[in-house]
């Protein structure tokens, strides 16, 4: 069980890509769930969204960026390997109905996270526009599948290597001006939702992001997910990971993300000293 | 007869060795050590052998006290542990966090007039003995009957449903969503309380019996009950515990370094985060920490808190003494360790910096006024009494709900109006065909052998379920 059968690296190594044995957990899984993953006995519990399932061959796909030791563990892991503990899925899974026009804005690792969501819009007979953003074209990630699962489909990068020269928020703007949209899906960093969210609330679209905090049993036992979500107290574990954007306050989330900032070094220093 | 009854009450009761306060307060080691052979055969002769006695009435898994203290001054320990596995597939468990005092031990005759036996070190006595120098023996199962039973969650009543069902032929698979079993007796209860190995230990027994167990499965999101009886299981047991954790809903309690004592005890104890970095996940270590509450799980957090180097550990409470919940035992071993009790004050908000770190918080001093429906004298601030207590790290330990997880996605599974699941308070049975319930998702947070007790009793009823029918 949760054994890696296909391993892909993205934007230069720094992005993975697993697809594993979890037969159970993909014929589960909806859109917009997650599951948590630990690599040994000694590891953390790491939540990550689903960015794709197949129940017939009882695979599921994750995609992680590497940022500290968790994930530097994640990445030693090779075809055959298996991880100690894969658990899910998890989380209330995305609300999928037609409602007209939708955009689907992605940043970073956050892709992986759209795009089921997107396919999903798009097969309920959505209309969708995807937005993608990265700093450069050669750290993008799906897309072609993203690109699938739309019928317009922007480009955004920082340094201007394709597409959009700018943030993907330049293009939402153009977008949500041209047209007459019904919902936005923007899943990303948090300063990419923030602003967002920022500019649809201006012109009053409803916006959904999936949040990504800090976690432990991913099932409501500990309280650790907490966010503010219209000034209550939320559970992103089994609340969420889906909220109203409007309501989020993503200053307060980027700030419990930062929690164990030190311990993170400490523990990314030692593995480093150890693996030389 | 009352001449040998004065005698006995004459010998003292046995006095449990302990690790030193000032140096256990800094380390993770169990407390109490364990009585020497010698002093458990003298403990064990204090017992009067009643013809009827109080102390099983008191048990709510009704161990056969007398007999297992005789064998104790037979000095044939292994057969004393086998007499407690007839009634408590977790002895080792049970001797170390059931509140005698209220049970067994508060109905024992030698209490009325001295002291009463030491059942609980006994208890703890004999199972510790029997795995350490046992020859791996386990109890008798009986012939297999062919039924499938789903034990879902791996607390101490599930556990428990586990072990009677075993016996009695039953093919018993248990489901846990974390990647160890054991529940609160493995994420809760710390280290120092409840080493670990016993409970892996106590399970390990379980599996040589033939139960099967399913980690990382989460019923109700994995797989739920009715899928269950598609894959052909005859009886489910659901016994997943409380597990939602109350927040106080007080200004600034999302800053970093407010936890829930759910939180907080499980980085700690389940993932090892006082082993960082070795363990990888982390645990923030608070140099002036408060615990708010006063339970058996804020007497934890407290001790722990101390543990992981705290400069001070203050456990802050809104009623008095009197009336914190927790057991005499843990208050005591707590002011032992140099934990300060901070009654009759509760907490009205929590300030941070500009990172959203916790750097203190408010209070309000209470009074006492008239009895409330639980009995014990409502507290009543007085105002103009806010003081500030600087705090780097607070826990929060003023209870738990049910958590709605399982039970939302089980159709037919009736519920009171706080999300606990409704069973029969003798059998066990739910509203739902097939499926009991036990343990802190039907009384709420309570206690491990309560749990056990509710577990002892769905068992029954589901061997007569399995054998003749609902």
């Amino acid at each position: 069980m949760a054994k890696i059968i296909y391993r892909e690296e993205m934007a230069q190594g720094t992005i993975i890509l697993n697809e594993i044995e979890a037969p159970r957990i993909s014929r589960k899984a909806k859109p917009g769930q997650f599951v948590i993953l630990q690599a040994n006995e000694t590891g953390e519990r790491i939540p990550l969204t689903m960015a794709d399932t197949n129940p017939e061959k009882g695979t599921i796909t994750i995609i992680y960026m590497v940022v500290g030791k968790s994930t530097a563990i994640f990445k030693d892991l090779q075809v055959g390997d298996s991880y100690y503990a894969l658990i899910g899925p998890l989380g209330a899974p995305t609300h999928v109905e037609k409602v007209g026009k939708v955009i689907c804005v992605g940043g970073g690792t956050g892709i992986a996270v759209l795009h089921p969501i997107a396919r999903a819009l798009k097969e309920a007979g959505n209309e969708v526009t995807t937005i993608l953003g990265s700093r450069s074209y050669d750290l993008l990630i799906m897309e072609e599948k993203m690109r699938n699962a739309s019928d317009q489909f922007h480009i955004c990068t920082d340094d201007g290597s394709k597409g959009h020269h700018g943030f993907v928020t330049d293009v939402l703007r153009q977008v949500l001006e041209k047209d007459d949209i019904a919902m936005v899906v923007a899943i990303g960093p948090i300063p990419m939702m923030k602003f967002c969210s920022l500019i649809t609330k201006e012109k009053g679209v409803k916006t959904l992001v999936s949040l990504n905090p800090i976690m432990v049993d991913g099932t409501g036992m500990c309280g650790c997910c907490r966010v503010t979500v219209g000034k209550e107290t939320k559970f992103a574990c089994v609340d969420g990971p889906e909220f109203d954007a409007h309501k989020v306050d993503f200053d307060e989330l980027a700030k419990r993300l930062a929690s164990y900032l030190d311990d993170e070094k400490t523990s990314m220093d030692a593995h480093k000293n150890c693996k030389i | 007869m009352a001449d040998k009854k004065q005698k006995k009450e004459k010998v003292p009761r046995a006095r449990m060795p302990e690790q030193d306060p000032d140096v256990r307060r800094r380390n993770f080691i169990e407390v109490p050590l364990g009585l020497t052979p010698e002093m458990a055969i003298t403990e064990a002769k204090r017992c009067l052998q009643c013809k009827k006695p109080a102390c099983v009435a008191g048990c709510p898994v009704s161990v056969d006290i007398p007999g297992f203290i005789t064998l104790i001054t037979e000095n044939n320990f292994s057969a004393a542990a086998n007499k407690l596995w007839e009634r408590n597939a977790l002895p080792a468990v049970c001797g170390r966090v059931c509140p005698q005092e209220e049970q067994c031990e508060g109905l024992c005759i030698l209490g009325k007039k001295g002291q009463p036996v030491a059942i609980g070190y006994l208890e703890r006595f004999a199972a510790d003995y029997e795995r350490q120098n046992g020859i791996g023996d386990i109890p008798v199962v009986e012939d297999k009957t062919g039924k499938k039973v789903a034990v879902i969650g791996s607390g101490p009543s599930g556990l428990t449903v586990a072990g009677d069902l075993l016996l009695k032929g039953h093919e018993v698979t248990i489901f846990e969503a974390f990647h160890k079993p054991g529940g609160v007796l493995v994420y809760g209860i710390p280290e120092f309380r409840l080493p670990k190995e016993i409970v892996a230990s106590e399970v390990a027994t379980l599996e040589k019996m033939g139960a099967k167990i399913e980690c990382n499965t989460v019923v109700g999101a994995s797989i739920t009950i009715d899928e269950l009886f598609e894959e052909g299981y005859d009886a489910a047991y659901i016994g997943v515990g409380a597990g939602l954790p109350r927040f106080m809903n007080l200004p600034g309690e999302n800053f970093i370094g407010i936890y829930s004592a759910n939180e907080y005890l499980t980085r700690t104890n389940l993932m090892k985060g006082y082993l960082f970095p070795k363990y990888d996940t982390p645990i923030a270590r608070g140099k002036n920490v408060v615990v708010l509450g006063a339970g058996n799980v804020a007497m934890d957090s407290a001790r722990t808190a101390m543990r992981l180097g705290a400069k001070s550990v203050k456990v802050v409470y809104r009623r008095s003494r009197d009336e914190m919940p927790a057991r005499d035992e843990e208050l005591h071993h707590a002011e032992e360790e140099k934990i300060e009790f901070v009654l009759l004050t509760n907490p009205t908000q929590f300030f941070g910096d500009e990172d959203g770190r916790l750097t203190g918080m408010e209070c309000l001093k209470m009074e006492l006024g008239e009895p409330d429906a639980s009995g014990r004298r409502r507290p009543i601030p007085i105002e103009g009494s806010e003081y500030k207590i600087d705090c780097d790290l607070v826990v929060v330990s003023v209870g738990s709900n049910a958590n709605p997880l399982l039970t939302n996605s089980t159709p037919n599974l009736n519920l009171n109006k706080w999300g606990n699941i409704v069973a029969d308070t003798v059998t066990g049975k739910t509203s739902k065909k097939g499926v009991w319930a036990g343990g802190d998702i039907v009384t709420g947070a309570a206690t491990v052998i309560l749990a056990m007790g509710a577990g002892r009793a769905a068992a029954n009823s589901m061997h007569d379920y399995l054998t003749i029918g609902w």
